[in-house]
């Protein structure tokens, strides 16, 4: 979005043959930028900015609505947003901090030097920028994979043991259908919370996966429609006077004899004081810091434009709007970060 | 175009049909990359009333069965698709509120009639961004075949509302399109917004004051303000609902732990002002209407104009009395309950002043003029029916009844889609350069007016006896105030019928029409019909808007000219001289 | 040619002296916008990456509930310093910055009212096994699979 935006709103030549018609083609001509329905560059400039801060005004509102989401269920469950945001890792996420920072000085930067015209100082600017857009998505992208390994993300999945303990323990314990739950892609979990809960008893960890495998053994229906998968993986207090209902009435679940506490359980699965609904901050963990990296991939390719369209030469002391303009998306992508870090990486 | 003389070679060109925007240029590509705001106005029109045809069969088709109790006609449909009837009911609905809400009344008037009109009014050569502009017409298309798409793919049932948990688990395979086109309809909606926002501010001509532009454009700036703060709520909603069904995030889903009401929140969030996205433009095109053509200075200018903003930011504080049976708490229903109250204020100053300047006015009921009395009262209508529904215990007995639909449909459709009817045959003349048949109009409207309250009105009746809305089978009793219902909505269907045949019909053998056929003072009636590609030639002189004493009838021009040599003469004397 | 609704005079008063743009239509003053030294800049990332430190250590500190508050009021003044100094908001239109707060209140107000709501009817209607059902429906069917919500 942002992309039209810039460049819509950066005033690019529009051959207009008619411009000489207005009876103010001594601007026009002097101003090759100069669109054929604005009077004064100031005009043009002043309204590319108006543009861009109301644009900016919708980036503010459209993660406001995951704000609210975030207010509304940190208020809901405060142990939660206390308890997992211990699983994410504040060095990491003070160093990205730390990288947005310090590009958002660079791409300020390059305006200064857009608007004295100095061409070779602004590119150098804003290849540094792109450079800490760049570190920042490797960072994050270290983050997300770690994460994901250990099955820290949202939903059902967050309860299912990473794919490397199941591979331990059915290696100690001979269970049968290994193939399924070795797989552990998306559409194997069921499989793997069900042959899982059949191989463990209603320990500390069974009592996670239990539910889980008391749902999907006894083939209860999915009293809302949705997939058993999620259903299943969910603890009873989070599902609602009939969810409970529905898995006290699973008594008959088979018991294994074993615990995967014995093996190399994940750390979060293991953890008995782990309150209910953990996954929930990581479903908005993912939308909100993935929504913010989405932006952060459209600055590095709007930022990418400016750099082509600064060595063609498009840039200088009169007409440097679109540097000024990706300046302002940039700085809110930096803003945004600035609320998400202590939301969600430093919570006491 | 100082005086009369100045005019004079202007109206001559059209006379001679010279150079005007639908002949600057010729072929599919330069009306597909054009950035001129009035050929992208005119794209939308035809897109917009397309799309108003299709919501309009649904509307025929859910009307259709409701005439007798039981299946009445979903059967072989239902067979044809190998769904329950009641399935196959659902979707009609769902197709025809998404439709008319995203695609046809929500741009009708901002994105359709205000591209077309905004800038001619403002005295501006264009909008601010028109490339964007242009972007934003084709996300609207997008939006559209996104529609179609989920139809392929098996419908949506969700009623236009999305509401989860059941959008998040609807067996329909057209869910995700759907709610994807609503969410790039979206952003269509928002780049239009800012693209007048910034018009406004920054394009308005020497001595284009805030107070001297026409009431048209408050209304448009004040939903621009919505479309900009409220539309972006929609799409992160709609957005996390696509997340929501495609990997279960678990946000909205109580299974989860996730809070169903709090999706609720946000999509009234939007969606309240984007009722207010339907009617605020609705109500500028009303003021143009009473005072142009019953050619008096509209009555308290600045308060209409206030009251456009004051709507706007209320909007955004009432959007809880759509869940006061959802479970939202006692304390938030007291709430905004209250101030949904207010927002009778700002719209009764509307109304009322609306009245005052038909008060002793020289009134042509001309076809625009009849669609704006129709505003009138049935705004009044609407309006009142929503304090019964903002009242909570009154609300808990009539919600999801038919009261709301009845209540809605005055609303939505007799105030917002009139007043847009009504400017298409006030702004006709302009777009097309041509005049429509003036008592054909009159038919239509008759037939539009009495069927629309036939249809509407015996719904109140139904809603405060108990009829739940969104089902197709009903008990006997109700049944003849459902037959009633079903044949106005016929007789309001002919009449849009008899409406597009004679407006399609104007554009072949319709009179040339002149620069300014109804005796307006806004600037784009200054401008020839249709408009030259650059609108003014020279930079507009602008005036009072709605100053009706120095425009008089011409039998040479056969329209209305301002004729400033009137002006001293006239001064104390409020009533126009009139030609007819 | 003068345009009155769009050119207010330049706003330099609040820009303390810096040049403003449009009255500089050549030399090596641009023509548009404004001009902010290096040094602000400097300045307000340094203070930024401080800002940063403090909130980082404050996590470690155990205040409380005031922990989010002190984090969010430092959050609040970065992002006050990024709007204003690099985003140039100090020295922009007013209008800029009425956009600007004006769409940050409405986030504020949405948070707020959907805030008042969660925590009026959290405990009863969403949340898991609410004690009232609980207790009536082993009152009524003691053998009822029943689980207790204990938070
Ligand atoms: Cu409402």
């Amino acid at each position: 979005m942002s992309t039209v935006d810039a460049n819509q709103a950066s005033g690019a030549p529009v051959p207009h043959s008619h411009a000489v018609d207005h009876g103010h083609g001594g601007e026009h001509a002097k101003h090759p930028f100069l669109a054929h329905h604005f009077e004064t560059p100031a005009q043009q400039f002043d309204s590319s900015k108006l543009g861009m801060w109301l644009f900016l005004a919708t980036e503010v509102l459209f993660f406001g609505g995951l704000f609210v989401a975030y207010a509304v269920l940190r208020n809901r469950f405060p142990e939660v947003f206390s308890y997992a945001s211990h699983y994410l890792s504040t060095t990491m996420g003070g160093i990205n901090t730390c990288v947005l920072i310090v590009s958002s000085l660079t791409m300020a930067s390059a305006v200064y030097f857009a608007q004295r015209s100095r061409k070779r100082a602004m590119l150098v600017c804003l290849w540094l920028t792109m450079a800490g857009a760049a570190a920042f998505m490797v960072i994050k992208y270290f983050e997300y994979t770690h994460k994901i390994h250990e099955h820290l993300v949202w939903g059902s999945t967050f309860y299912v043991p990473p794919d490397h303990e199941i591979a331990v323990i059915e290696g100690s314990h001979e269970i049968a259908a290994p193939a399924a739950v070795a797989q552990g892609g998306a559409s194997s979990h069921a499989t793997a919370a069900t042959s899982h809960a059949a191989s463990t008893s209603t320990d500390s960890v069974g009592e996670v996966l239990a539910p889980a495998a008391m749902l999907a053994a006894g083939g209860s229906p999915s009293f809302v429609g949705a997939p058993l998968t999620e259903l299943s993986a969910v603890k009873p207090a989070s599902r609602g006077p009939l969810g409970v209902a529905l898995s006290g009435s699973t008594d008959a679940a088979p018991h294994g004899s074993e615990t995967i506490a014995e093996g190399h359980p994940s750390a979060h699965l293991e953890d008995a004081t782990m309150p209910a609904n953990v996954h929930l901050f990581f479903a908005v963990y993912y939308a909100m810091t993935g929504l913010h990296g989405v932006h952060v991939l459209v600055g590095m390719v709007v930022i990418g434009m400016l750099i082509y369209r600064g060595m063609r030469g498009d840039f200088n002391s009169n007409f440097y709007t679109p540097v000024d303009l990706v300046g302002l998306y940039w700085h809110i992508v930096d803003l945004i970060w600035i609320f998400l870090f202590p939301l969600f990486y430093l919570i006491h | 175009m100082t005086t009369l003389e100045a005019h004079k070679p202007e109206t001559l060109d059209i006379h001679a049909s010279s150079d005007n925007y639908l002949t600057h240029s010729k072929g599919f590509i330069s009306w597909a990359c054009t950035l001129d705001h009035k050929r992208i106005g005119v794209m939308y029109l035809v897109g917009v009333l397309g799309a108003f045809f299709v919501g309009g069969i649904f509307a025929i088709l859910v009307r259709t069965e409701l005439l007798a109790p039981g299946p009445t006609i979903v059967g072989p449909f239902a067979k044809w698709m190998g769904m329950d009837p009641a399935d196959v009911y659902n979707q009609w609905f769902t197709l025809h509120g998404a439709i008319m809400v995203f695609l046809v009344i929500i741009p009708s008037i901002p994105a359709a009639l205000g591209n077309f009109i905004l800038p001619v009014m403002l005295g501006a050569k264009d909008v601010a961004f028109p490339k964007l502009n242009l972007f934003s017409f084709y996300l609207w298309v997008i939006g559209a075949l996104m529609a179609v798409l989920s139809l392929l793919m098996g419908g949506f049932d969700t009623g236009w509302t999305f509401y989860t948990p059941y959008s998040t688990t609807s067996p329909a395979g057209g869910v995700i399109p759907i709610v994807a086109g609503a969410f790039i309809l979206g952003f269509s909606s928002i780049f239009t917004g800012m693209n007048f926002i910034v018009t406004i501010h920054k394009l308005r001509p020497p001595g284009m004051t805030w107070f001297k532009m026409p009431l048209f454009l408050w209304a448009i700036y004040s939903t621009a303000i919505i479309q900009v703060l409220a539309t972006p709520v929609l799409a992160i909603t709609l957005l996390l609902l696509i997340i929501e069904r495609t990997v279960n995030i678990g946000i909205f889903n109580p299974s989860m732990g996730g809070d169903p009401v709090l999706y609720q929140h946000f999509f009234w969030f939007y969606s309240h002002p984007a009722v207010y996205i339907m009617i605020v433009p609705a109500m500028g095109i009303v003021s143009e209407l009473i005072s142009v053509h019953s050619h008096r200075h509209i009555f308290g200018y600045r308060f209409i104009a206030f009251s456009s903003v004051a709507i706007a930011m209320f909007s955004f504080i009432v959007w809880g009395h759509h869940m006061f049976t959802s479970g939202q708490s006692a304390l938030m229903n007291t709430i905004f309950s209250a101030i949904s109250f207010s927002v009778g204020i700002p719209s009764a100053v509307k109304v009322f002043n609306w009245t005052i300047t038909l008060y002793k006015g020289n009134i042509s009921l001309n076809t625009p003029m009849l669609y704006g009395l129709a505003f009138l009262f049935l705004f009044t209508i609407g309006g009142l029916t929503g304090l019964h529904l903002a009242t909570l215990s009154v609300d808990v007995h009539l919600h999801d009844t038919y009261f709301v639909v009845a209540h809605f449909h005055y609303v939505m459709m007799g105030s917002a889609l009139i007043a847009m009817i009504g400017g298409l045959h006030h702004w006709w003349p302009k777009i097309t350069g041509r005049m429509y048949n003036e008592n054909w109009g009159r038919f239509a409207w008759v037939l539009v007016f009495v069927g629309f309250n036939v249809t509407f009105f015996t719904q109140f009746m139904l809603g405060s006896q108990g009829m739940p809305r969104r089902y197709y089978d009903y008990l006997p009793e109700f049944q003849t105030y459902h037959v009633i219902s079903t044949v106005g909505s016929y007789i309001m269907s002919v009449g849009f019928f008899i409406t597009a045949g004679y407006l399609l019909a104007s554009l072949v053998n319709g009179k040339r029409a002149p620069a300014n056929p109804w005796g307006g003072r806004s600037l784009e009636w200054q401008c020839p019909s249709p408009p030259p590609h650059d609108n003014f030639k020279t930079p507009p002189r602008v005036g009072d808007c709605y100053d009706f004493s120095i425009v008089r009838w011409s039998d040479e021009e056969n329209g209305y000219v301002v004729d400033r040599s009137l002006d001293p003469s006239l001064r104390e004397n409020p009533t126009p001289a009139k030609g007819h | 040619m003068s345009h009155e609704p769009h050119s207010p005079p330049p706003i330099e008063a609040a820009a303390g002296g810096h040049a403003h743009a449009a009255v500089h239509p050549a030399g090596d003053q641009p023509l548009v916008g404004h001009l902010v030294p290096m040094t602000t800049l400097v300045v307000t990332a340094c203070a930024l990456l401080v800002l940063t430190c403090i909130t980082v250590a404050v996590r470690y500190m155990d205040i409380g509930e005031f922990n989010i508050y002190i984090a969010l009021g430092i959050a609040v003044i970065k992002a006050s310093l990024v709007a204003l100094f690099f985003m140039h908001l100090r020295w922009d239109r007013p209008f800029n910055m009425i956009v600007f707060f004006g769409c940050v209140l409405f986030v504020v107000l949405m948070m707020g009212f959907c805030l008042m709501d969660t925590s009026q009817y959290r405990h009863e209607q969403i949340n898991g096994n609410p004690p009232l059902v609980a207790e009536t429906l082993l009152q009524n069917a003691p053998n009822a699979p029943v689980g207790r919500f204990d938070q």
